[in-house]
């Protein structure tokens, strides 16, 4: 993985001198919250509903396993031992003291980590395939990219002020496991015919409540022109985006109003003028930072692993994770393994202090020292030898971490919602943890199969329910939470926004409402092979509408 | 209210008459754009420097044919955290090739100013008492090490390794 030089570091102090001088000016009371908000924001602290939130930037989703324990010391120390993985492949802490910031973000900086521009109006930590440079499907390796973006972006003078925030993913695979449609800049690595890299460029993709996928501005743009090609898009959007209503304000509004010709005409008008500049990427440079994402030094292996199919044989749990939570890898004897932040009643994406160090040492001892933090707010151990998994799985047993359920039912996305964001307008995480316990029977759960369910607690989206296959979105009606069911929604490759299928329900409804959905798809599916969201695209919307409303209401 | 230039406080030899008044018929004035497109042939006949007020969401096509005869541009920002001045500056100093005094106004805050100066800005007018005292005292604590080339090549040095990296010079914030 990518390591700090002597620059990268001597950026990281300067940037906590810079930060302790602004809390010190606030503390003060030189600045005011006003002034302090938009300089907290760019360094990741939010002022929440009940104490200050540090939100630690994990580029890409890649962790050591010196950088989780270092995570799991300021849990125990600054917060109350534990932290929440994001959909951003970022961690938050949620009980921080805003006088404790600046020695935080030293411990950070000792592991080779900030906060850096994880929040406000500027280009935030930059997201990529977590299973990136293991995936049996990968055409190229996303992660030099997303690094070379990641530093680009950093403390970037023209868009530091932007209209509002602006993501970037990267996926180097088809299968896109990074949503690339679903962001302001997404990116797709692929070889030309001629076997060059290069990449597809879609622009003004975005959930929150105006959801848009994003439209295809180049199928092919060279790999040197990559930062070009970023800074003409993000100038056009810093000149030209709405800064008049904040829900208008993010690229998805620009791309929407200019159209996909005329966008693409300015994008190209300016590019025309940067491209050849010294934003041009050398080849030898991005060979460089290539190099830090070198392929470990993996054995040669038989492609099945006796100990491996035995112990699914003999053990039915762990017949089951490995079913559902190793995935295949490049390597023959490899596999991937997703570590599930979703144990059946708890919050989505928490992991406690103890746990984080017993993912630390696995990693260590299985997976080449290093963890990935997928979007769906899981863990990634992406190197593990087949013949290690019945050990790495006893040890996520005996950490509680061995819920086999990636991918399925109560593998749920949820937002921090009312209990504890300040712009909720429902609770979010109650409502996962209830169906988490209604679909706990791991039977049905893998009867039913391949089931993303997320869940906002408000209209800005951020547990990402337009792209669950079942998204549901709280909001508040007269005092009431109520929550908005939407079927269909998927943020990969063949990404669709979810459809709304009817009138929201209540707290006390919804759960109910969510299996009636699921018996729906158990009745209509051809076979067991046939994915929920294969037959919600076969059938539509009207057999789960009927159940839902129709039937509801003649009983 | 203080005039920053080029590294220190400086007296500022610019006259900015008010819309309503006559422009004095010697001396360094400058003028927003409406005014300097309305009014713009008897600008141009002038002996002395001509200055130009721009504002977040201004143009520059328009004025792009003058730019060289123009001594002063000075770019308001409404509020702070409104960016658009910086890609203004920036396509001055890099598109256009603009010379001359590019003066920040409005809203300058201390926070902001090495963002100011990499985007092309070597003027900053400025009000905010902590920013002044700040910029007088050289309390400005910034980072000065970059990961991306902005407007300021003549001055900011590559420091070896990756293309992408610059430098600026010293610690002053000339």
């Amino acid at each position: 993985m990518y390591r700090y030089d002597e620059f990268d570091h001597g950026f990281v102090r300067a940037r906590i001198a810079e930060f302790r001088d602004q809390v010190a000016r606030r503390l003060s009371g030189e600045l005011t919250e006003d002034e302090f908000k938009p300089l907290r924001l760019m360094n990741g602290v939010y002022l929440q509903l009940h104490a200050y939130m540090l939100r630690i930037a994990i580029p890409y989703g890649m962790l050591s396993s010196r950088q989780l324990r270092k995570l799991a010391h300021i849990g125990r120390a600054y917060d109350r031992d534990y932290g929440h993985f994001t959909t951003r492949q970022n961690l938050q802490f949620n009980w921080i003291k805003l006088e404790d910031m600046p020695a935080i973000l030293d411990e950070l900086a000792a592991v080779e980590m900030h906060a850096i521009q994880t929040s406000g109006n500027c280009i935030r930590n930059v997201t990529a395939d977590h299973f990136a440079g293991a995936a049996a499907d990968e055409v190229a390796d996303p992660r030099p990219y997303a690094e070379i973006l990641r530093q680009w972006s950093s403390l970037h003078p023209e868009f530091s002020f932007l209209p509002r925030k602006f993501k970037l993913a990267v996926t180097g695979a088809p299968n896109d496991r990074a949503a690339i449609q679903v962001h302001d800049i997404g990116l797709e690595v692929k070889r030309n015919e001629a076997g060059a890299l290069g990449f597809a460029v879609w622009v003004g993709g975005g959930q929150g409540r105006t959801p848009m996928i994003a439209k295809k501005l180049r199928d092919f743009l060279p790999e040197k022109d990559l930062l070009a090609y970023c800074e003409t898009i993000l100038r056009v959007y810093n000149l030209e985006g709405r800064r008049d209503n904040k829900y208008k304000a993010r690229i998805k509004i620009l791309v929407h109003e200019m159209g996909e010709a005329k966008i693409t005409q300015a994008v190209e008008a300016e590019f025309a003028q940067l491209s050849g500049t010294s934003l041009t990427l050398p080849a030898a440079d991005v060979a460089r930072i290539a190099a830090y994402f070198a392929p470990p030094d993996f054995a040669t292996l038989p492609a099945i692993s006796d100990s491996y199919e035995a112990a699914k044989r003999n053990d039915r749990a762990f017949a089951r994770f490995a079913a559902r939570n190793v995935h295949p890898h490049k390597i023959p004897g490899y596999g991937i393994v997703t570590i599930s932040l979703k144990p059946i009643g708890a919050p989505p994406g928490d992991a406690s202090a103890a746990q984080m160090e017993a993912i630390a040492d696995l990693a260590e001892r299985y997976s080449f020292d290093e963890i990935r933090v997928s979007h769906e707010q899981n863990l990634v151990l992406a190197h593990v030898r087949l013949d290690d998994v019945p050990a790495v799985h006893a040890g996520l047993e005996r950490a509680g971490l061995a819920t086999p359920n990636a991918g399925l039912v109560t593998d749920i996305i949820a937002c921090p919602g009312m209990d504890y964001c300040s712009l909720a307008t429902a609770r979010s995480i109650p409502i996962a943890q209830r169906l988490s316990e209604r679909f706990a029977d791991l039977d049905r759960q893998h009867d039913v199969g391949d089931l993303k369910i997320k869940i906002s607690g408000c209209i800005n989206a951020c547990g990402h329910h337009h792209v669950g296959h079942i998204g549901i979105l709280g909001v508040d009606r007269r005092g009431e939470e109520f929550y908005q069911l939407t079927l269909g929604g998927s943020g990969d490759e063949n990404c669709s926004i979810g459809e709304i299928v009817g009138r929201g329900f209540s707290s006390a409804k919804i759960v109910d409402a969510v299996e009636t959905v699921v018996e729906t798809y158990l009745g209509v599916r051809t076979s067991p092979a046939e994915t929920f969201l294969q037959a919600y695209r076969r059938v539509g919307e009207a057999p789960f509408r009927d159940s839902l409303y129709v039937r509801a209401d003649a009983d | 209210m203080a005039l920053f230039r080029c590294g220190r406080i400086d007296v500022d030899d610019w006259v900015f008459p008010a819309d309503d008044t006559q422009i004095p018929t010697a001396g360094r004035v400058a003028v927003p754009k409406a005014r300097f497109l309305a009014e713009r042939h008897a600008l141009l006949q002038r002996p002395d420097a001509l200055g130009l007020i721009l504002v977040a969401g201004d143009g520059l096509d328009d004025i792009a044919p003058d730019l060289p005869r123009l001594g002063l541009i000075a770019i308001r920002f409404p509020r702070y955290t409104d960016g658009r001045p910086y890609s203004l500056a920036r396509l001055l100093r890099d598109r256009h090739r603009f010379k001359g005094e590019l003066r920040a106004t409005g809203n300058v805050l201390r926070d902001q100013v090495t963002f100011m100066l990499r985007a092309g800005f070597d003027a900053l007018d400025v009000t905010h008492e902590g920013t002044l005292f700040a910029l007088r005292e050289g309390r400005i604590v910034t980072v000065s090490d970059h990961y991306q080339p902005a407007s300021r090549e003549d001055s900011e040095r590559h420091p070896g390794g990756r293309a992408w990296l610059r430098r600026s010079a010293g610690r002053s914030l000339a």
